[in-house]
């Protein structure tokens, strides 16, 4: 009562002081506010001197607590325990830590501190109750906002979707999952030829096709159990003008937000156009532009089905050339021969009555016909035999008949065993049998011809190398004068020592040297390798001292085939050969058959006559046994005639065959008259030597005299002769 | 007629629809921390929530309080620009109301996926030029980092604040938040600060029911990663720690004794990490 109002307010702040941190101490562990406790206590004193205030007002008013509730909630002292908190201390220490300068009647005091917890009650309620409410309104708003965004979002997306849907290209529908069409887009009504309205009262159901993969109903049916999210397929559809659309199609699987299946999405693309386009490059692909018939490419793809078929399955093939045919483009031109083959297809086309029977022509004037699954051989050589039967009728072209005559090779078995390529080359070795066997026929293959043929063709792959590998070697059999029975010369025969089929004779490798062309470096060695043994036996022969005339020298003779006849280099070679050996020309006798030289003209003879002209002799060889042409020998420049070993079989027997000797005595009467000499090959026994003596003959060659040997023995004949 | 749109799987350009049936993390955060900005969803959530791990209150409480001590240090420093990403529903004590404080000058952008809060926060900021808010998600950094809003607020020239204040415990390891984090570091220019607070067992025990705290969230497509200490640390790659390092709430930088807190605000770790200045001439 005493103290100074400074004083007592400075006592009054230090009491409510203590009052806001038994407070702050109470009510902050309640509260969730962000301040800390330091903070929240500096944020309480203001309060609690509001409420010391009011406590000592004069008049009293309670007003003040209402303040202080609304502040605490400000303060987010909004918990529910808050308040009893808040009320408690104000009960307890309000009355205390306030009253010291100016204490109240006790009774007064407890009043008017019960009447402001009755005001702070109120104000706490009041603005927990208004923030409630702000709060709960500024959410809902704000919800509604988002919500807003999101929609108007949402109906953008939905614009620009509903654009996608409706310009695409690309037809689109969409079913629920009984099938029903719920929405399909303009382009899928245009590719299908319908309203959409039309389309809509349709099920997906309604467009089963027989054109439909098989697979197809069975991905369906795992889409709409939901086992599968989406699958794509080719699939035809029928159009209302009959036509038929073709379209790739993806369907995908709709789910709800609990994953269940809703709906089916379909993304149809017009394949049509493309399809057709495609089959048509296919057909063209696989078919022979000139005759219409399956091509190599299709006939290719059949086979290895058919051959690479399942279970007891056979297959059968022809394998039809035509004979000749080069001759009738040759001689009848293009136009002609092209207009034959489609004839020819159309033949045996007509033979094809069944669809497992597939004919093609797979080459020039090379055709086939296929048979899946025969019921046994009969079938297929009757279809051969039909094929050859529908040749048989002369074709007209250009008012002329041509007559077609056909080889045809059959390969017959069961699938599964042999490869298509294994198949072809029997069915070609097999054809070529036809063909060497006169054509017009067939033949059916069998393993042993196979065999020899695939022989010959490994011979002739191996031919190449073995020169560069120096696998052949050559060997001489003598040539006896007759009059002394003197070594005139030795024919040099090549061999092959071939590492696996060990020594092979000329006729095993000399036509496929020929066909192949190897035959001109092979005989350019084989005349190299003999002129210089010539060079060498004529420097052993001087060297023994052995007698002989300089106009007889010791001579090789050498084979020329007809293709080294017809090389261009046929003389330089040959002279280059003999002047690097040193020899006189005349050491030399080039053999030609007598074949070789028919219907040669006068620019094929002139290498030969180039040659003889230089010395080399010539020989005529196997005179007779062609087309023996005797007003020609006086044109050819031929020195020799070479009489074939079958002239002189009939002088074997004793007495000889009077026929044959008339015969070989005319012809050697005859050769002579055209100054030619005369050798005799063949022969065998003493008789007919001592006919062919009598008969005249110049020079003989045989087994009785000697047998090929290597030319290091040859020496020894002379010796022995001489 | 224009039914397809709702048959069909919305495309990846439209936004989310809103489902005011499903509680939202910001809502309920908002419940613990008192507030009225949600539904009885959230606080049916909430509460469950609250049953099964009975100190989240206090634990939300400790976070925004280590919230606004790291703001006013990262000003101390001189940043004073803010990224706030998932800020959820804005509240007492916000970041912007806090660094405003701090600094008048200060910038703020707020990130949040959630729709409700972005809508929310948008209406709070209204008449704010220092502060605003993208409608966006920490797993699309580009998203954050290239919107309209960060572009006009943030220079990233110089440091800025990246808040990432009780989310990432919401960031599943598939979604790789690492990484994340780490393509946030690679903006930032020297200086720049790393705040984050997290989930996890820190200094206390798991709760006995935390399963069951858990399976509230992870059964409204929200679970929770709580995360062993080297896990949070991770976040730091590339970062310095500031002292006093990784630790509880409580103990990061307190204005008054720790001891004083709630013992159940002691799990889970808060820190703050600067990006070191390039090079390492000095």
């Amino acid at each position: 009562m005493t103290a100074a109002p400074q004083d007592l307010k400075g006592a009054e702040r230090d009491g409510l002081r203590r009052f806001a941190t038994i407070w702050s101490r109470a009510v902050y562990p309640v509260t969730a506010t962000s301040m800390t406790r330091a903070e929240f206590e500096d944020h309480l004193y203001p309060l609690a001197e509001l409420l010391g205030d009011a406590l000592h007002s004069h008049p009293f008013s309670p007003a003040a607590g209402r303040e202080v509730g609304v502040a605490l909630v400000a303060a987010h002292c909004t918990d529910p325990e808050a308040l009893p908190q808040i009320l408690g201390v104000v009960e307890s220490y309000l009355v205390l830590y306030s009253s010291e300068a100016d204490p109240l009647p006790v009774d007064e005091g407890r009043a008017r501190c019960s009447r402001l917890q009755h005001a702070i009650a109120a104000g706490f309620s009041r603005a927990l109750r208004e923030r409630t409410r702000t709060e709960q309104e500024s959410l809902s708003r704000a919800a509604l906002a988002a919500q807003t965004a999101v929609e108007e979002a949402l109906h953008t997306s939905e614009t620009r979707f509903r654009a996608v849907f409706e310009d695409a290209t690309i037809g689109i529908g969409i079913a629920d999952m009984d099938g029903r069409i719920r929405d399909v887009n303009g382009a899928l009504a245009r590719m299908f030829g319908r309203s959409e309205d039309e389309l809509r009262r349709r099920s997906v159901n309604d467009w089963v096709h027989p054109g439909d993969a098989t697979d197809v109903y069975r991905k369906h049916r795992e889409l709409v159990r939901g086992e599968r999210d989406h699958f794509r397929v080719e699939k035809p559809f029928p159009r209302p003008d009959g036509t038929v659309l073709w379209t790739n199609m993806t369907i995908s699987l709709l789910r709800g937000a609990e994953g269940e299946p809703r709906y089916q999405l379909a993304l149809l693309e017009d394949i049509t156009e493309r399809r057709l386009l495609h089959l048509r490059l296919r057909y063209e692909a696989t078919h022979d532009e000139l005759t219409g018939l399956p091509n190599r490419t299709l006939f290719a793809e059949r086979l290895e089905r058919v051959l690479s078929a399942e279970g007891p399955a056979r297959f059968g093939l022809c394998y039809l050339d035509i004979d000749g045919f080069k001759a009738v483009n040759d001689s009848l031109g293009h136009a002609v021969g092209d207009q034959l083959l489609v004839s020819v297809a159309e033949r045996l086309q007509s033979c094809a009555t069944s669809p497992a029977h597939l004919v093609a022509r797979i080459g020039g004037d090379e055709f086939v016909a296929l048979i899946t699954d025969p019921s046994g051989r009969d079938e297929v050589t009757e279809l051969a035999r039909q094929a050859l039967a529908a040749l048989a009728t002369p074709i007209t072209i250009d008012g002329r008949e041509l007559s077609v005559r056909a080889s045809i090779g059959i390969v017959e078995g069961p699938s599964g065993e042999l490869g298509p390529a294994e198949v072809m080359r029997s069915a070609d070795i097999t054809m070529y049998r036809a063909k060497d066997a006169g054509g017009n026929r067939y033949e059916l293959a069998d393993p042993d011809s196979d065999a020899r043929a695939i022989d010959r063709h490994s011979l002739t792959n191996h031919l190449p190398a073995a020169l560069e590998r120096d696998e052949f070697f050559l060997e001489y059999q003598p040539l006896i004068r007759m009059s002394d029975g003197r070594v005139d010369g030795a024919e040099a025969l090549v061999r092959w020592h071939h590492p696996v089929h060990g020594r092979l004779g000329p006729d095993r490798f000399i036509p496929m040297a020929e066909h192949t062309g190897l035959i001109v470096p092979l005989g350019r060695w084989v005349l190299e390798q003999a002129v210089e043994q010539a060079r060498e036996w004529q420097r052993q022969l001087a060297a023994s001292g052995t007698e002989r005339a300089p106009t007889e020298p010791l001579r090789v003779n050498v084979n020329l085939s007809p293709r080294q006849l017809h090389h261009p280099d046929l003389v330089p070679d040959t002279v280059a050969v003999l002047e690097a050996a040193g020899v006189s020309p005349d050491s030399l006798c080039l053999e030609v058959t007598e074949s070789a030289l028919i219907g040669a003209d006068e620019d094929e003879l002139k290498p030969l006559r180039q040659l003889a002209e230089l010395g080399v002799e010539i020989a005529l060889d196997d005179f007779g046994t062609g087309y023996s042409n005797l007003a020609n020998l006086r044109r050819l420049p031929a020195t020799t005639l070479k009489l074939d070993r079958s002239f002189t079989q009939g002088l074997q027997r004793h007495p000889a065959d009077p026929v044959d000797v008339t015969f070989v005595g005319g012809i050697i009467s005859l050769a002579h008259a055209l100054g030619l000499r005369v050798t005799v090959e063949g022969v065998e026994t003493e008789a007919q030597a001592l006919q062919l003596r009598q008969l005249d003959c110049d020079t003989a060659q045989g087994w009785y005299y000697a047998r090929p040997s290597a030319a290091k023995d040859i020496p020894a004949y002379w010796a022995q002769a001489g | 007629m224009n039914k397809l749109e709702t048959l069909m799987e919305r495309p990846a350009w439209a936004p989310q629809g809103i489902d005011l049936t499903v509680p939202s993390v910001s809502r309920i955060y908002d419940y613990y921390l008192g507030g009225s900005h949600n539904f009885e969803v959230d606080r049916d959530a909430g509460r469950k929530a609250t049953e099964a791990w009975p100190g989240l209150p206090k634990i939300m409480q400790a976070n925004r309080a280590f919230m606004r001590r790291a703001i006013r240090y990262a000003a101390e420093q001189g940043v004073t620009q803010f990224l706030d990403i998932g800020s959820g529903i804005p509240t007492f004590g916000n970041v912007h109301e806090v660094a405003l404080k701090a600094d008048p000058a200060a910038h703020v952008v707020y990130v949040d996926n959630d729709p409700v809060a972005v809508a929310h926060s948008r209406a709070v900021l209204h008449d704010c030029d220092q502060a605003d808010v993208v409608s966006a998600d920490f797993r699309s950094p580009q998203d954050v980092l290239l919107s309209t809003e960060v572009e006009r607020l943030l220079d990233f020239d110089r440091p800025v604040a990246v808040l990432l204040v009780a989310l990432l415990h919401f960031v599943e390891d598939k979604d790789d938040p690492w990484k994340t984090v780490a393509e946030f570091r690679d903006a930032l220019a020297p200086g720049s600060l790393l705040v984050l607070s997290h989930a996890g067992e820190g200094e206390t025990r798991r709760p006995a029911r935390a399963e069951e705290f858990m399976d509230v969230y992870r059964n409204f497509g929200s679970p929770l990663s709580l995360r062993p200490r080297e896990e949070v640390l991770r976040f730091f790659d590339g970062f310095e720690l500031v002292e006093p390092g990784l630790v509880a709430m409580p103990r990061w930088r307190p204005d008054s004794p720790p001891e004083q807190e709630d013992p159940v605000t002691f799990g889970g770790f808060a820190g703050v990490g600067t990006v070191p200045a390039s090079g390492h001439l000095g």
